[in-house]
């Protein structure tokens, strides 16, 4: 008896996320994002990657760190590095309040919080739909915009995430410091 | 997934404990072991992973732990000598039907001759023991070796099997499927004791049988396929003479166990044997959980201390004489908590032993790859760790104790020219100290050959070509990256990575690693652990607002400096003197820029830390909040690592608060300060500018990481 019962459950478990599966991408090829704003720039990010939203809290400072990480923050127990998107951006400090927003991404294992001023809406896109990024000379931080997608008049561009934040969040960061000292020495 | 998927991970989880325990008693037979019980111990670890096999379909596996099963069955009754060769056969059989039973698990196919050439010389031996019948494989394991000629003999087999023998998955069919193996067998079913339907429960015993057994086998083996069950079923043996002589011969064959005046021989020697087994081998009256269950059961006490130490936070304001229930019931409160979460950890700790029973084997095998004659002491393998840290240590010890065998100790011609003892000894060491686990592993080999060393770094340009640093900083260069000064690349260890490795490890375990050598005389690797990577004892202290965790088996003392104890050295050290000692001392709130910090030692408070490298390290704070045990969550599991702070906790107000590591805080801050004396103008920061000041330092970060990895090898 007890073989039968987890199997049942997770054949319960597979059918639902079937289930999700077919809502989300199966009918037009839609996807759908998050889109949130850093003054007047619009941005977003794959709704499966958000994990929840929040109001900003202050968070707890970590020593020495790039001044768009802003420190970590407590989320039921797990500890959520928090990055400044407009600072990320080079375009200064966010003064953080309570009306800022904390929009939770998961990226690969990894959780992470990004602060932005605010966000705007859910956007229904067909893939067809996004544009791809212009070829620019200086790329910058423009190899973290994976597209762009026009929404009314307005345009937002779609982020990777993982890109953008990503010697954070690999843990060979060290590894790559010490390959840099071995070239040096 | 399979409807039997729940039994096979079972049946897995069983057998990886089984390995385990095989190996185990190999260690102990190749270490010449003569009691029986070890046999019969491998014996029923390998009989209990062929009927799950066979039950699973595991052809293969069922098949060599057959082989493997009547091997050793041979060997525990004496019909093949447990020789050296043998016991090294057992290994790899062993080594064999671990890969097999991992491919069963993983259902990744092996190749058609996997383990086929163990399987021969396996089955060269069995028939080499029995020169009449190199039969099938069946009747090799049950044909016994009598010199009588096989006559055909009746047997009577009452058998009536008890609730307990389902309970131990076991199952009469297959008994009479084996006795049929042996002979015409007819059966007869009682079902005197079989209740009308409805009052029949499933999983009762309620048929018996009596069998009549046609065979030329003799008695033993009869009594053989019953073995498993001779203590879950009422059993009767007996033989059924045909003739007067034959019953002779049975009776003297049988003679020295118990004479008989019936031709009947029960068992009883068989009931008694298995009640001496249990007597060897206490049950363990263990359960078997699954470890998510227990993380889970962690975690919660984890959040659970942390809602605790707020409640108890808050009401630390409440007046005590108004209260005085809510108080007592309170500080009840946090009495419990700490016993429950302490008993929450201890299920999660196991003697280090399952990782050291694993090392005799290796060191068998290497030394006689390598032609040394090698003797392996292990001390405290009773030593108790968390299971995560168990886990972890088991490469870097195995990979110093090959080490140790390849490169510290001599070969046997060089040990007897330098006057030792051919025996080279190796000593693996567990003990709890200060909080933490240390294991040493030891040699009484040729040690650090400095010479090398020192050339080696000198070609890595690790240290300058007129500079000798102090013996201790060359045995420790051995943990700089890609160092290796084994003069030729084995395939036992040496190949230009390992000690850095090993070392990386350790330290992302919030470990340490240094060595101790004398030249001609051996090594000694000492490792220090955390004996839990869950929980620990942490003084929570403030610096400018923010708050930080030392942890408390760091912390020696703490005081307020009389401005007079505070110097300084020409080079900016800061020292402050303590009873006749002058010990370093560094600013948290330097490292860790924080502003608005009490710059002033002796307005501020130090706190005296003990480091494994770096000796006695004062650490100045603004203030010490209090201590509490505080749970460690890993910063690295959604960031990278942070230098300074080896994890990080949730305090009471749910605020996180850094747990700082202070051998690396005040490695940093000697960074630092020689960052300093090298620009001229290193004035305290003006806070306006800090924005720009904190990318600098964090590019300073990179650099001073970068730099204390070649500044940590040399530190002793």
């Amino acid at each position: 008896m007890e073989a039968v019962q987890p199997n049942t459950s997770s054949t319960a478990q597979s059918a639902s996320s079937d289930g999700l599966n077919e809502n989300s991408s199966a009918p037009l090829g839609n996807q759908q994002f998050v889109t949130f704003a850093i003054g007047k720039e619009e941005y977003a990010v794959d709704i499966m990657q958000v994990r929840e939203i929040q109001a900003w809290t202050e968070v707890t400072a970590l020593p020495k760190q790039p001044n768009y990480m802003r420190g970590v923050l407590n989320l039921r127990g797990i500890i959520v590095p928090i990055f400044d998107l407009r600072c990320r951006f080079s375009q200064g400090v966010t003064d953080a309040t309570n009306i800022h927003v904390v929009v939770i991404v998961a990226v690969a294992d990894h959780i992470i919080g990004i602060l932005v001023d605010r966000v705007s809406d859910i956007l229904a896109v067909d893939r067809g739909e996004i544009l791809p990024v212009p070829d620019v000379e200086d790329q910058g931080d423009g190899e973290h915009i994976i597209g762009l997608v026009t929404a009314e008049d307005r345009m937002v561009a779609l982020l990777d995430m993982g890109s953008l934040f990503k010697s954070e969040i690999i843990q060979d960061s060290l590894d790559d410091i010490e390959d840099t000292s071995e070239q040096t020495n | 997934m399979d409807e039997y998927a729940q039994f096979k991970i079972t049946y897995f989880a069983e057998c990886a404990e089984l390995l385990a325990d095989v190996e185990t008693q190999l260690s102990e037979l190749g270490s010449g072991s003569e009691d029986p019980e070890v046999l019969h111990a491998i014996f029923r670890a390998v009989h209990s992973i062929k009927a799950g096999a066979g039950a699973f379909k595991f052809t293969k596996l069922a098949e060599f732990s057959h082989q493997f099963e009547a091997l050793l069955d041979r060997m525990r009754d004496g019909r093949i000598q447990v020789t050296e060769e043998g016991v090294g056969i057992l290994f790899r059989a062993s080594d064999i039907l671990s890969a097999m039973v991992e491919s069963a698990e993983n259902e990744t196919p092996l190749l058609e001759d996997f383990g086929s050439q163990i399987l021969e010389e396996i089955k060269t031996i069995i028939s080499s023991d029995e020169e009449p019948s190199p039969a099938t494989p069946v009747m090799a394991v049950l044909q016994q070796t009598e010199d009588t000629i096989p006559v055909e003999k009746n047997y009577t087999i009452s058998f009536a099997p008890k609730t307990e023998l389902f309970k131990h998955a076991n199952e009469p069919l297959l008994i009479v499927r084996e006795l049929k193996t042996l002979g015409n067998v007819t059966a007869k079913p009682s079902l005197e004791r079989l209740p009308l339907l409805q009052k029949l429960d499933g999983e009762e015993a309620y048929i018996s049988w009596i069998f009549t057994l046609q065979s030329e086998a003799p008695l033993v083996d009869v009594e053989e396929v019953f073995e498993f069950v001779t203590e879950d079923c009422d059993l009767n043996i007996s033989l059924v003479a045909e003739n007067q002589d034959e019953e002779e011969t049975k009776e003297v064959n049988k003679s020295h166990e118990k004479p008989s005046d019936l031709d009947q021989v029960t068992t009883p020697k068989a009931t008694k044997l298995a009640a001496k087994q249990n007597i060897g081998t206490p049950k363990a009256t263990s359960i078997r959980v699954d470890l998510d269950r227990v993380d889970l059961l962690v975690n919660t006490v984890g959040e659970l201390v942390i809602t605790q130490s707020m409640l108890s936070q808050q009401t630390n304001e409440l007046p005590t004489d108004q209260f005085p229930n809510m108080v007592r019931g309170l500080e009840e409160l946090a009495l419990h908590t700490r016993e429950l979460q302490e008993s929450v950890m201890a299920i999660r700790m196991q003697p280090v032993k399952s990782v050291f029973s694993r090392m005799p084997r290796l060191v068998r095998e290497l030394s006689a790859k390598l032609g040394k004659t090698v003797k392996l002491t292990t001390i405290g393998e009773n030593t108790e760790v968390d299971k995560t840290v168990i886990e972890e240590i088991s490469d870097p010890i195995t990979h110093m104790i090959r080490n140790s065998l390849d490169h510290g100790l001599e070969t046997t011609e060089e040990r007897l020219a330098a006057g030792k003892p051919e025996t080279g000894q190796v000593t693996l060491s567990a003990e709890h100290r200060g909080g933490r686990i240390i294991i040493t592993i030891s040699d009484d080999g040729r040690g650090i050959n400095r010479k090398a060393v020192i050339a080696r770094a000198r070609e890595r340009g690790l240290i300058g070509d007129t500079v000798t640093p102090p013996d201790d900083e060359v045995d420790n260069m051995i943990f700089a990256p890609g160092f290796s000064t084994a003069e030729k690349v084995t395939d036992v260890s040496g190949r230009g990575v390992g000690m850095d490795v090993v070392r990386r490890n350790i330290q992302a375990l919030g470990g340490r690693i240094s060595i101790q050598s004398a030249p001609g005389k051996g090594s000694k690797f000492i490792m220090t652990l955390p004996l839990t990577l869950a929980v620990m004892d942490g003084m929570i202290i403030e610096v400018g607002g923010a708050k930080y965790v030392i942890p408390i088996p760091n912390i020696l003392e703490s005081f307020r400096p009389p401005k007079e104890a505070l110097k300084q050295l020409p080079t900016g050290q800061n020292l402050v003197y303590v009873r006749g000692e002058y010990i370093p001392i560094c600013h948290l709130q330097q490292i860790f820029n924080v502003r608005a910090a009490e710059q002033d030692p002796s307005k501020a408070l130090i706190v005296l830390t003990e480091t494994e490298e770096s000796g006695t390290v004062g650490i100045v704070v603004d203030q010490i909040v209090g201590q509490q045990q505080v749970v460690i969550k890993s910063l690295e599991s959604n960031y990278r690592p942070v230098p300074g702070i080896s994890a990080a906790t949730i305090l009471g107000n749910g605020k996180v608060a850094p747990i700082i590591d202070v051998e690396a805080i005040y490695l940093l801050s000697q960074q630092l300060m020689i960052n300093s004396t090298l620009q001229s103008d290193s004035a305290p920061v003006p806070t306006d500018t800090l924005e720009e000041v904190s990318i600098v330092e964090a590019d300073n970060i990179e650099l001073a990481s970068d730099l204390i990895e070649v500044h940590t090898t040399p530190i002793g």
